[in-house]
């Protein structure tokens, strides 16, 4: 367990915002080229991800336990984020019998 | 008694609002009686006061009625003031004004809009006697625009008719020139004197240096507004336009009371005039102009109401002659003695007109005197009152004028003479061609021709009577008389009669004057008699050529032509070029270019907004990258 934590303690930070710019640059491309809302919202919870795993990063590096507290608060948000998120998902299937976000184009000129 | 002044002009007032809010309810006779008793009822009470100022030691009563404007160091109370001149002009104002009253209740008697009639005269008459009441220049300046405001109303009564709506606003239109003139004397006087009271600025100042340039300055302005109320060149065009009202409008307003408010106003003002003594010359040489030019001009008319019309414009110089030598007393006079045979003469027009079923040129009337026997009675002796014919009042009030004028300036003595001889031969012009000769009429007309109502020739009679003694109250020294006007009146001007030489002439030399002025007026009426009476001259159609001077004076000078050409059009271009370049393409321009920016641009940004939620992410997250980089490099 000591090893584990050491091997961890000696990952240098760099690769950590290496490691969450890439999942963040996944997630939004993610957002904008997928057509399907599940996909959609699944990068968004992969950007929010990133961000999480990068405040924690920079906790450590910090030794500022703020940015870990404000984690749980993002993870809390997230939470209820989904539930409304996938309750907005099922509400459109329900309508359009699909989940492909182009068919909500309506609200335009 | 004198604590009662506010009935006068409250009395007026009711019977505006009675007759204004019942016109269509109230029957002729309640109207009428309303109407009448009004104004009777301020007689009553004007005599009182008169009496009573008369037999008091002081002659002058400033009556309080309450504190109208009081803002920090302005205190302009609503005050009346009672003295001679004041009390003079309430008996005429009322007095006449009942007389009229009582000729409209006759006059008007078939018209659809006989209420609506007697409301306008009821408040005109109110607005006269705050006018002539008021303490201060503010109050006077109210009645002021009063009078303006009903001279418009009834100017414009049958307003139907464009010609008469237009003359209305013609009256008003130069009405306000001389006003703005006569508002910004009253700032000036306020920012010299501290005050708008009469009786707190003619005290400051009676000690001022006589020729001093702001008094100059407010008097040049008092009489600028007193030019326009008053109908004196330049801005004397008006009046003969209004004549289109009913014909006991132009004898009240228009010939007795509202013309005679500039001369009531420059009376009241004489202390500013008389330290002046420069715009006193303006306003003695503007007279004489507008005498000279009114008189020329009343000579060819063929209209009987334009006659007398341009008559009360070449009157009305005399006076404004007689203030300018510094005759204020004289001037007064005449002021009392015109509004006696002005308003008979436009009370016996009307019943001539009345008559003739509305017909107004003189070249279809003739023979009349058979027919209306009163009308030709009184209208003879105001003819004769008019032209300065003795012992009839005319001559005494014209004479008075004259003797002042002879003192001051020969020349002006000359012409003013030369105006008398065109009074009287345009008056017996008028009288000649009316009453005698044969009838030229329609045969219709002819069968309607009757005698007025008593209602209107009883007026007639009580105004001849006025008109043929009205003289007795100034009659001077040189014929035996005890002149009981100008001692009444000697508190008013004692100031400026302190500042003024007294008239040098001896009694020979009065004697001279007099005698040449009634051979002059007597000479012109001979010769109105021989062309229209003798050799039965009838004025020329229209259409008939005319000599230079008779068409200059036919044509009336052309100075309507000349100020429409001169004013009027390039007013009118100016307005056209402000409306259509300025306004239109202009401002409306610049408004509506942004109205149609907006509306191309968001033609083509509207366009962006596609509906696509993957768009929208693209663009937001291409923002927020923006952000980041602008953020990042501070661009």
């Amino acid at each position: 367990m000591e090893n584990v934590t050491q091997a961890i303690q000696g990952v240098p930070l760099n690769h950590y915002i290496l490691l969450c710019t890439i999942i963040f640059s996944i997630g939004v491309i993610g957002v904008l080229i997928r057509r399907n809302a599940i996909v959609i919202f699944m990068s968004i919870e992969l950007m929010l991800n990133a961000v999480n795993l990068l405040l924690t990063a920079f906790s450590v590096q910090h030794n500022d336990p703020s940015g870990q507290v404000f984690v749980f608060f993002i993870m809390a948000l997230a939470a209820a984020e989904v539930a409304v998120g996938l309750a907005i998902i099922v509400m459109i299937f329900r309508n359009t019998n699909s989940t492909d976000v182009n068919i909500l184009n309506k609200l335009k000129w | 008694m004198i604590n009662l002044v506010w009935l006068i002009p409250l009395f007026p007032l009711l019977g505006f609002l009675i007759n204004g809010l019942g016109r269509n309810m109230l029957s002729k006779t309640l109207v009428s009686f309303v109407g009448c008793f009004s104004v009777l009822a301020s007689f009553a009470v004007s005599v009182g006061i008169f009496l009573e100022l008369n037999s008091s030691e002081t002659k002058s009563f400033i009556v309080p009625i309450f504190d109208w404007i009081s803002a920090g160091a302005v205190k302009i109370p609503f005050s009346f003031l009672i003295d001679p001149l004041s009390a003079l002009m309430l008996l005429i104002v009322t007095g006449i004004g009942f007389l009229i009253h009582v000729y409209s209740t006759g006059y008007m008697n078939h018209d659809a809009g006989f209420g609506k009639f007697f409301s306008y005269l009821n408040l005109f008459i109110f607005f006269m006697l705050l006018l002539v009441l008021g303490s201060n220049y503010v109050v006077l300046f109210i009645g002021w625009e009063g009078v303006g405001l009903c001279s418009y109303l009834l100017i414009g009564f049958w307003f139907s008719n464009a010609a008469y709506a237009s003359a209305a606003k013609k009256a008003f239109i130069m009405n306000r020139i001389g006003d703005l003139g006569f508002l910004i004397a009253v700032f000036l006087i306020f920012t010299t004197f501290n005050s708008v009271e009469f009786a707190n600025v003619f005290p400051q100042a009676a000690n001022m240096v006589s020729g001093d340039s702001t008094l100059i300055l407010i008097t040049a302005l008092l009489f600028v507004g007193a030019i326009g109320k008053s109908a004196q060149i330049p801005l004397f065009t008006w009046l003969p336009d209004a004549m289109a009202g009913p014909t006991p409008v132009s004898a009240l307003i228009h010939a007795a009371t509202m013309v005679t408010a500039g001369i009531y106003m420059i009376a009241r003002s004489n202390i500013l005039f008389t330290l002046a003594p420069e715009t006193l010359a303006v306003v003695s040489i503007i007279g004489l102009a507008t005498l000279l030019m009114a008189a020329a001009i009343a000579v060819s008319q063929t209209d009987i109401k334009k006659v007398l019309a341009y008559s009360t414009v070449s009157q009305l110089g005399y006076m404004f002659l007689g203030l300018g030598v510094g005759a204020y007393t004289g001037a007064f006079f005449h002021v009392i003695t015109h509004a006696f045979f002005k308003a008979l003469l436009f009370l016996g027009a009307g019943s001539v007109i009345h008559a003739m079923s509305n017909e107004q040129d003189m070249r279809n009337m003739g023979g009349l005197r058979k027919k209306l026997p009163i009308t030709f009675l009184t209208m003879m002796i105001g003819t004769i009152a008019i032209s300065g014919i003795p012992p009839f009042s005319g001559f005494f009030s014209k004479d008075e004028i004259l003797a002042h004028v002879y003192d001051h300036n020969k020349v002006f003595w000359m012409i003013a003479v030369i105006g008398a001889m065109f009074t009287s031969f345009y008056m017996f012009r008028m009288m000649y061609l009316t009453f005698n000769g044969s009838f030229r009429g329609t045969t219709d007309q002819e069968h309607h021709l009757h005698e007025s109502p008593a209602s209107m020739t009883i007026p007639l009679i009580v105004l001849a009577v006025l008109s043929a003694l009205g003289g007795v109250i100034g009659i001077p020294a040189v014929l035996g008389g005890g002149h009981w006007l100008e001692n009444f009146l000697a508190p008013v001007f004692e100031v400026s009669k302190s500042k003024t030489s007294a008239l040098t002439l001896d009694h020979t030399t009065e004697y001279v004057l007099m005698a040449l002025s009634v051979t002059a007026a007597l000479l012109s009426m001979l010769y109105a008699y021989v062309r229209y009476v003798r050799q039965g001259h009838i004025p020329a159609d229209d259409r008939t050529e005319r000599g230079l001077l008779a068409r200059l004076s036919y044509h009336k000078f052309y100075i309507d032509e000349v100020y429409n050409s001169l004013i009027t059009r390039p007013l009118d271009s100016l307005s056209g070029f402000f409306y259509k370049t300025v306004d239109k393409a202009g401002i409306d321009g610049i408004v509506n270019g942004f109205g149609k920016g907006a509306v191309e641009a968001s033609k083509s940004f509207r366009l962006l907004q596609t509906g696509m939620v993957g768009f929208y992410i693209f663009m937001m997250v291409a923002g927020i990258l923006a952000l980041l980089f602008y953020s990042m490099y501070k661009i």
